[in-house]
């Protein structure tokens, strides 16, 4: 009896430097959302849980070895303990209620993150290998971050052209798959202005590690002066323009596979290519002019340069002002 | 030359390669007399269904090249054969075709071993290029390619090791001369070798990237090394199948007089258990993996959206046998702690009914559970209300053997040879796994942790403590039986607090920087968040654990050397193998056993659990 006395203090004292010592490490990422109170509220029932458990196992544990390890020269046995029906049943009953509780509490969370305010801003995303695209149908504007006011929901509808993605910003706490051949959703309502980064959570394909786009969280008044000038950015487009071009690169993707400097990548180089003689996998040899760059954009499987993989660039269903751009840009890179 | 072909693996393998060839060349004719491409230069030569069709020929070439087939082959055409067949003499037999349970048991630990160390060797390399932001020396093809087979090798290793050890122990446990079906239990091991060799292949060809668990669309697009890893998952399941049919077969129909249900050893439950999950849900996977290889090879849309396909079903059908799969790894190694435990704290294990009732509990309440994989991937969103009852529903049975484990050490006489810390090391191992395991069964907090490194964390811990520490116990602990020599207690020891330190590290490391945002899965992280001089840390542990396991080796070799010989009673236990001078001979028992008494009694010196017929 005396044993259990002192293990039973031993690991109310050891939950609570465990627990203490989980909250003091920081383990979680800034909380910029109202769902990411939610589930922090959850994480923190689960770490008292952890802690407790973690101390009932190891200190009886850690104390049984000290106590009752066997002493040089003895050569006698345990005691004859065969087992103990009311324990049994009350490790088995007392845990279960504990996980039905947890479920409960854990369903409840999982409603409250998925609350619906029917005011809710509404973005699409486009997740695709290996870039995001933001569209907002209610201003008609197309964005390469995302740009959100604060305190406002926002329903993110989600689609993919090729394969499954996932939308996640760790702040935000929740996550979503984004499939292919439907849509799927996710409800947020960031509470804290600043900067954050979106990044792809399932593996997509080669540069999956680098699929991120920045996440901006900005007062009402700036949400506004942002999608204004964004309306005025895409009537003022004319003409094909190497600098526009250079900005797609960068932002849709394909710096991911392109590079510029003429280094191997998993496609071809951009450097010198307007213009030069490309061999394909089937032997042929074609200049690459406009007709062909734009049709390798638009239809990447029609031609596949030798040596490289087909099936590995998405078509891009872009506009043909933003193709003659990116023309311009591979023009300008002799 | 003549004598290195009379080799079953040598054969086997030389039977793989011209099967290969000639499956290929097959298609490759058949293509070219329809008028189809019947070379192709991005997939190295032949074509994809070439491949494919080449890859198959070769399993069944390597399989009957090593002769495992003969005596079926023999009787197909009404030819007798003898019911035993001797092995020869030394170190041959276990190279090739043996039907006696010992001797695969040990092939199938051996391959475990070997392919553990591939394996692990792969997480060394792509572990390196982590230790710092930025790409270091892998591409990111390679990084991926390394990563997926990474998994996928780690999970044959340990089909083959559980296998290893249930082959060679449950038969010596219940009484019995050998397994039910002794040429379907060498035919089962000798499957699994051609399919290690494919796994391997993808390397070579193209690799692929992926991740183990194979996800349409991106899977359907992935190089052709893509389809040698679906090949070979889907013939490393064979192996798998057959050998729990077999294991639950002799269980049923062998055990020696007296054993009834509840005087099995501890062991056996969890054999039992586990077979039972694999007989019933391996299935899935081949299946899975066949619609997608079909997918490929035919164009059927099954998960193709533009064709009307769901990529959410092959979730769904993968799920269902690979999250069993996980209890089909860790209930024999939770089996090995319980068998254990009693032996070095001189006490019978704590409520021992209630113990294997909990391993039949997790086996079946494991086949409701598949869809918490799938919290985020879109599936119904009220579905995962009830999937997470179920996953947390796991953690009672569980629970009662983490609680028997603690009531068995209290008030015995602890000691604490090698094999002893490999199984404390395997509960406290196991406890961070089960600890780690509710937040990701609790939706909410699961929709934070999904695909990051916490999970890549709590998942090691649960392979560790549930599969590797007791995979190492069961070693230290039957060496003696299956070879006479005992191992080097002094490098055992190095290798235990070497290993089990690093390793904690290492888990809870990963489980930290996931929490804190780290993706799985990805070669490159952003310096911005700060997590390079925890991933530095991670390396260095993950080498430390090498360099433990590497003593462990250096341990088996020396000591088949000039290892201290034992024939005795080692650990002085109860259980029937040792109460038989080592090592075991080749029909295990010359006198039949009975069970007289409780398998666990080991505080009552004077009530034996067998005893031999006169």
């Amino acid at each position: 009896m005396r044993h259990v006395v002192i293990v039973a203090l031993f690991v109310l004292t050891m939950t609570f430097l465990v627990y203490t010592g989980l909250n003091a490490l920081n383990p979680l990422p800034t909380q910029a959302a109202t769902q990411a109170v939610v589930v922090d509220r959850m994480f923190h029932l689960e770490f008292i849980a952890i802690a407790f458990l973690f101390s009932l196992i190891t200190v009886p544990l850690v104390y049984s070895l000290i106590v009752f390890r066997r002493r040089p020269g003895d050569t006698g046995v345990g005691r004859h303990i065969e087992g103990n029906i009311k324990l049994e049943l009350l490790w088995t009953i007392i845990p279960l209620i504990t996980v039905i509780a947890f479920s409960y509490m854990g369903a409840q969370a999982l409603g409250d993150t998925l609350r619906v305010d029917p005011q809710a801003l509404q973005v699409k995303v486009t997740g695709f290998q290996w870039a995001w695209r933001f569209e907002y149908p209610d201003y008609g504007i197309t964005s390469n971050a995302l740009y959100l006011p604060v305190n406002r929901q926002v329903l993110l509808r989600l689609e993919s052209p090729d394969v499954i993605h996932s939308f996640w910003v760790p702040e935000f706490r929740v996550k979503q798959d984004v499939v292919p051949g439907r849509e799927t959703q996710l409800r947020i309502t960031p509470t804290t202005i600043g900067e954050y980064t979106v990044r792809c959570a399932e593996l997509c394909g080669v540069s999956h590690a680098y699929m991120r786009s920045p996440v901006v969280v900005v007062s009402q008044e700036d949400f506004d002066a942002w999608v204004a000038e964004k309306q005025e950015e895409s009537t003022e487009a004319t003409g094909p323009d190497a600098g526009r071009g250079q900005k797609l690169y960068e932002t849709l993707g394909c710096k991911a596979c392109h590079s510029v400097d003429g280094s191997e990548g998993v496609g071809p180089t951009w450097k010198g290519l307007f213009g030069s003689e490309v061999e394909l996998d089937d032997g042929s040899v074609v200049v690459a002019d406009e007709a062909f760059l734009a049709e390798s954009i638009r239809e990447p499987g029609a031609a596949i340069v030798a040596g490289f993989a087909e099936g590995t660039m998405p078509s891009y269903a872009l506009e043909e002002s933003q193709i003659a751009d990116l023309i311009a840009f591979i023009e300008s890179l002799k | 030359m003549k004598k290195i072909l009379s080799i079953g693996l040598v054969r086997g393998l030389v039977f793989q390669m011209i099967g290969t060839l000639i499956g290929a060349l097959l298609v490759t004719a058949v293509r070219a007399a329809m008028g189809l491409s019947a070379f192709s230069a991005r997939t190295f030569g032949f074509t994809e269904p070439a491949w494919v069709f080449g890859g198959f020929v070769g399993v069944l070439a390597f399989v009957y090249g090593t002769r495992v087939l003969d005596d079926w082959i023999a009787w197909a055409r009404g030819e007798d054969t003898p019911e035993h067949r001797e092995d020869e003499p030394g170190w041959r037999k276990y190279f090739s075709p043996s039907l006696d349970h010992k001797v695969i048991g040990i092939q199938y630990t051996v391959t475990s071993l070997l392919l553990l160390s591939v394996g692990g060797l792969f997480a060394l390399i792509f572990r390196t290029e982590l230790a710092a932001s930025g790409l270091q020396f892998l591409s990111l093809k390679m990084y991926n390619t390394l990563m997926s087979l990474h998994g996928i090798i780690m999970i044959v290793s340990i089909l083959l090791g559980i296998a290893g050890v249930m082959n060679y122990l449950v038969p010596l446990m219940i009484g019995a001369p050998d397994m039910a079906f002794p040429r379907l239990n060498a035919f089962s091991f000798w499957v699994a070798p051609p399919a290690a060799v494919l796994l391997l292949s993808s390397l070579a060809l193209g690799g692929f990237d992926t991740g183990w668990t194979g996800y349409p669309p991106l899977s359907a697009r992935a190089p052709l090394g893509m389809q040698m890893f679906f090949l070979g998952v889907w013939v490393a399941g064979w192996s798998s199948i057959l050998g729990a049919l077999n294991l639950i077969a002799t269980v049923l129909r062998m055990r020696a007089k007296g054993m009834t249900a509840f005087r099995m050893p501890i062991f056996v439950w969890a054999a039992v258990a586990t077979s039972l999950i694999a007989l019933t849900a391996t299935q899935l996977i081949g299946l899975s993996f066949q619609l997608v290889m079909f997918q490929r090879l035919f164009g059927m849309g099954f998960f193709d959206p533009a064709k009307g396909g769901n990529p959410i079903l092959f979730q769904h059908l993968f799920w269902f046998y690979s999250h069993p799969a996980v209890y089909v790894f860790v209930l024999p190694g939770l089996g090995l702690i319980s068998e254990l435990l009693p032996v070095f704290v001189r006490k019978p294990l704590f409520g021992y009914r209630w113990v294997a009732m909990s391993s039949l509990g997790i086996a079946l309440v494991g086949f409701l559970v598949w869809a918490h994989h799938m919290f985020t991937s879109g599936m119904n969103e009220y579905l995962r209300v009830p999937f997470m009852y179920s996953t947390l529903l796991v953690a009672v049975p569980t629970g009662v053997k983490f609680f028997s484990w603690v009531a068995t050490l209290w008030e015995g006489k602890i000691e604490l040879p090698t094999p002893m810390l490999f199984t404390l090391g395997a509960i406290v191992a196991f406890l961070m796994g089960g600890l780690s395991g509710p937040p990701n069964a609790i939706v909410a907090t699961d929709l934070h942790l999904h695909d990051t490194y916490f999970i890549v964390g709590h998942f090691h811990d649960t392979m560790f403590g549930g599969y590797i520490f007791p995979f190492f116990a069961a070693i230290y602990y039957w060496f003696p039986k299956a070879t006479g020599r005992r191992l080097n207690e002094k490098l055992g020891k190095w290798h235990f607090w070497l290993m089990t330190p690093s390793f904690l590290v290492l888990t809870m490391g990963m489980m930290r920087i996931g929490l804190l945002g780290m993706r799985r899965r990805i070669a490159d992280y952003d310096p911005a968040l700060g997590f390079d001089l925890t991933h530095t840390v991670l390396t260095v542990a993950a080498f430390l654990i090498a360099i433990s396991v590497l003593i462990f080796f250096y341990n088996i070799y020396i000591t088949l050397r000039k290892g201290e010989v034992v024939t005795g009673n080692v650990w002085n236990s109860r259980s029937p193998e040792w109460q038989v001078p080592s090592p075991m001979p080749a029909h295990n028992y010359d006198r039949p056993i009975e069970v007289v008494g409780e398998p666990y009694d080991y505080s009552l010196p004077d009530a034996p659990y067998v005893r031999f017929a006169e």
